[in-house]
């Protein structure tokens, strides 16, 4: 992609010239959708003028995206792309750059394709120097070749969500193929500390940028449901001198196969000061950088190193990185934080093992204890099989929590996990309709405390249309 | 009181929640003031197995499996068939109750050799099988409803020698065609049902461990009753959540 090619094309200066016909109905439909979406108060829009618009034109993703003097960005992985993509964006913003970005986190083609369409003239010229989008890991290997992407980010890969996404071997193999057809001019930003991830960095012939963690670790084995132990060349187990969390850290094969790759972006000083932030030190190309981040948990601070990592690969100037990060808070739903009164909800979306895990060892940290509503649901996008509550590390909240409600379709499989979990029962209520298990845990509050809400994908959906409508905090899409 | 478990491959075969069945044998165990000594074993490890009454082991992905078929024909496999012959109880969930059986060839056609336990042989088949399970089981005098989830490609199909855990009432089961689900062999249970499968069954998980402790005590020993409402209500607002909406389609993969 040139960049100074298509500079003096930018909408509008410019009439139209030679639309192709389907592109130009295509547009045509998908902005009357998100009219209409958007006038009926259905939702965002988010997704519906792009489903339009691709039933029309197939192919207007890729055309969509060839005006971009600067090309696309695409951030994947297990958990923290909506969060890695909204801290890139705050640098983007920062250096000055306008940014096409699925913000709300509608991350399949319709997702893309709509962010695309509503920065899209009648005429098919698309304002923005550059689209960021974050993408669902099971369509990245479609979206990467109709997208040519020049920076393509993967954070991690976790078991997520068996019954849709497949076991994480299936995922890693889409992956590696997909990266293994990617030309020199793309970068590609890899954890060097999922080995997994890593390992995906070696027969690219992409140039590829690793970012990690520098720190001493949590542990110094993997824990119970570490999803990538074994070498990824010869099978054995991996030897870890220090452990962050799940199979994060830092490795080597005991063959000399394979060991974490040489870092270009490191946090070499965290400072965790628990759901309010992080003070970390980042050192690179571009020297030592101190940076008071507002996003909680040592996860947060991977993403917070993905993002800086794309943007060093954008040759985004290093104060342009730092006062972005800087104003950045959380992503839709990502530990929110909203005010009821003299009371407040801090919801945190949670969806598969290691994301609960975490979420949980952050918003314990401190020593009171908590009101929590854990809500799950079952529907497609949450995953239809709700296994994976049995593979978090639920027994951190045994004896952390002054209640807990569990809520949404499989309320009762929560209690079940709490209760094996080792909370007492009589701590536990199940109410499965969550606007009910809001009131109720409202109700119970003390003031000035905080209820912490960990909802599923749907059930935070549902919760957010809750919150709007009592006027507690605005619409996402507005935000 | 006392009972022994091993918890078998817990590193590798253990991606679906099926450790939620270890953390649910202990929990009824602890309890009833029942001591438990939990022992692991993986791939390699040669724990002593001769004191064990219940062993339990899950579902893994195809590369840890393979390396568990190898593990059973090295000398865990004869141990394990040893402890079912003299009365030890096993609960084996997809992945290491398809390797409990003669064989599984693999959609690449490779043959892992099973050690056989079961009566029973697995092929991989053109379509996997996810979604919710309602089996209908027989625990000894009682008939019972099994709620579970299922995700597999391989279709098991046993010989005359081993009877199936349970008819399916919805839901695939051991192949999709003849409505069994499941596994037995003298106290050794395998099965399809991940969710995990005890929590949300605990009239089972009482059933093993009652079949444990008549292994350990070579006599019938009463278990005290548990309060299980959180547990049965779980059970019961699933099966009427299966039964309202039917089966979903899931396995949107790439």
């Amino acid at each position: 992609m040139t960049a100074e090619a298509h500079r003096d094309h930018t909408w509008p200066g410019q009439p139209p010239t030679n639309i192709d016909p389907r592109l130009g109905l295509a547009i045509a439909a998908g902005h009357l959708a998100g009219r209409l979406s958007r006038g009926l108060g259905r939702g965002g829009g988010t997704v519906l003028p792009g489903l339009v618009a691709l039933r029309l034109d197939p192919g207007i993703l890729a055309k969509l995206v060839r005006g971009l003097a600067e090309g696309v960005i695409l951030v994947s992985g297990t958990n923290g792309k909506t969060t890695t993509s909204r801290a890139l964006s705050s640098i983007l913003r920062a250096a000055g750059r306008t940014t096409i970005h699925n913000r709300a986190g509608a991350n399949l083609e319709s997702g893309l394709v709509t962010a695309l369409i509503d920065h899209t003239s009648p005429g098919g010229r698309t304002r923005g120097d550059i689209a960021l989008f974050e993408v669902d890991e099971a369509i990245l290997p479609r979206v990467t070749p109709v997208v040519q992407p020049r920076v393509i980010a993967l954070t991690n890969l976790f078991r997520d969500q068996l019954d849709r996404y497949g076991e994480v071997d299936f995922v890693a193999g889409c992956w590696r193929a997909t990266l293994a057809d990617l030309s020199p001019t793309t970068t590609v930003v890899l954890n060097a500390d999922d080995p997994a991830v890593a390992a995906l960095g070696a027969q690219c012939r992409a140039r590829v940028l690793y970012y990690g963690i520098e720190v001493p670790g949590q542990a110094s084995r993997p824990g119970p449901i570490a999803d990538s132990r074994l070498c990824p060349q010869c099978g054995r187990p991996l030897i870890y001198r220090e452990v962050h969390y799940a199979h994060l850290g830092r490795y080597h094969c005991p063959g000399g196969d394979f060991s974490r790759p040489a870092l270009t972006v490191a946090a070499t000083a965290i400072t965790l000061a628990g759901a309010e932030g992080s003070e970390i030190e980042v050192s690179g190309p571009f020297g030592t950088q101190h940076i008071s981040l507002r996003l909680p948990g040592l996860y947060n601070v991977y993403n917070a190193l993905a993002a800086i990592t794309c943007a060093l690969a954008l040759d985004i100037p290093a104060a342009a990185i730092r006062d972005g990060l800087t104003a950045i808070t959380a992503a839709f739903g990502r530990l929110e934080r909203i005010s009821v009164g003299d009371r407040t909800l801090f919801i945190t979306l949670i969806k598969n093992p290691v994301g609960f895990t975490e979420v949980l060892r952050t918003i314990l940290a401190g020593p009171s204890l908590r009101h929590l509503i854990v809500a799950i649901n079952d529907n497609l996008a949450d995953g239809t099989d709700v296994s994976w509550l049995w593979d978090a590390e639920v027994e951190a909240l045994a004896d952390r929590c002054a209640s807990v409600i569990a809520s949404g379709t499989r309320a009762g499989d929560m209690a079940v996990r709490l209760k094996y979990a080792g909370v007492p029962t009589e701590r536990i209520h199940v109410e499965p309709e969550i606007e009910r298990a809001l009131d109720l845990g409202l109700t119970s509050l003390p003031p000035g405390e905080t209820l912490y809400i960990l909802p599923t994908y749907t059930a935070m959906l549902a919760l957010r249309t809750i919150v709007a409508r009592r006027g507690y905090s605005v619409p996402y899409w507005e935000t | 009181m006392r009972l022994t478990l091993c918890y078998l491959y817990a590193s590798g075969m253990n991606i679906y929640g099926d450790r939620g069945n270890v953390l649910t044998l202990i929990q009824r165990c602890r309890w009833r003031g029942i001591d438990v000594q939990l022992i692991e074993r993986g791939v390699g490890e040669h724990s002593p197995l001769h004191d064990v009454d219940l062993f339990i082991a899950g579902g893994g992905q195809d590369r840890d499996q393979i390396a568990v078929s190898r593990d059973l024909q090295d000398g865990t496999g004869a141990a394990l068939i040893e402890a079912v012959e003299n009365g030890a109880v096993l609960l084996a969930i997809c992945g290491t109750y398809q390797l409990l059986g003669q064989y599984f060839r693999t959609s690449g056609g490779e043959v892992l050799p099973g050690i056989g336990m079961f009566d029973a042989w697995t092929v991989a088949g053109p379509r996997r099988f996810i979604g919710d399970v309602i089996v209908r089981a027989r625990l000894e005098d009682r008939e019972v409803e099994l709620v579970g989830f299922e995700n597999h490609s391989g279709q098991t199909f046993l010989g005359p020698g081993t009877r199936p855990l349970g008819q399916v009432l919805i839901g695939a089961g051991n192949n999709g065609t003849d409505g069994c689900e499941g596994a037995v062999y003298r106290n050794a249970f395998g099965s399809y049902l991940h969710g995990p499968l005890l929590p949300k069954n605990p009239d089972f998980a009482d059933y093993l461990l009652r079949l444990a402790l008549r292994h350990r005590y070579r006599d019938d020993v009463p278990l005290a009753p548990l309060d299980d409402r959180i547990e049965l209500a779980a059970r019961a607002a699933m099966i009427a959540r299966i039964r309202q909406r039917g089966r979903v389609r899931s396995g949107v993969r790439a």
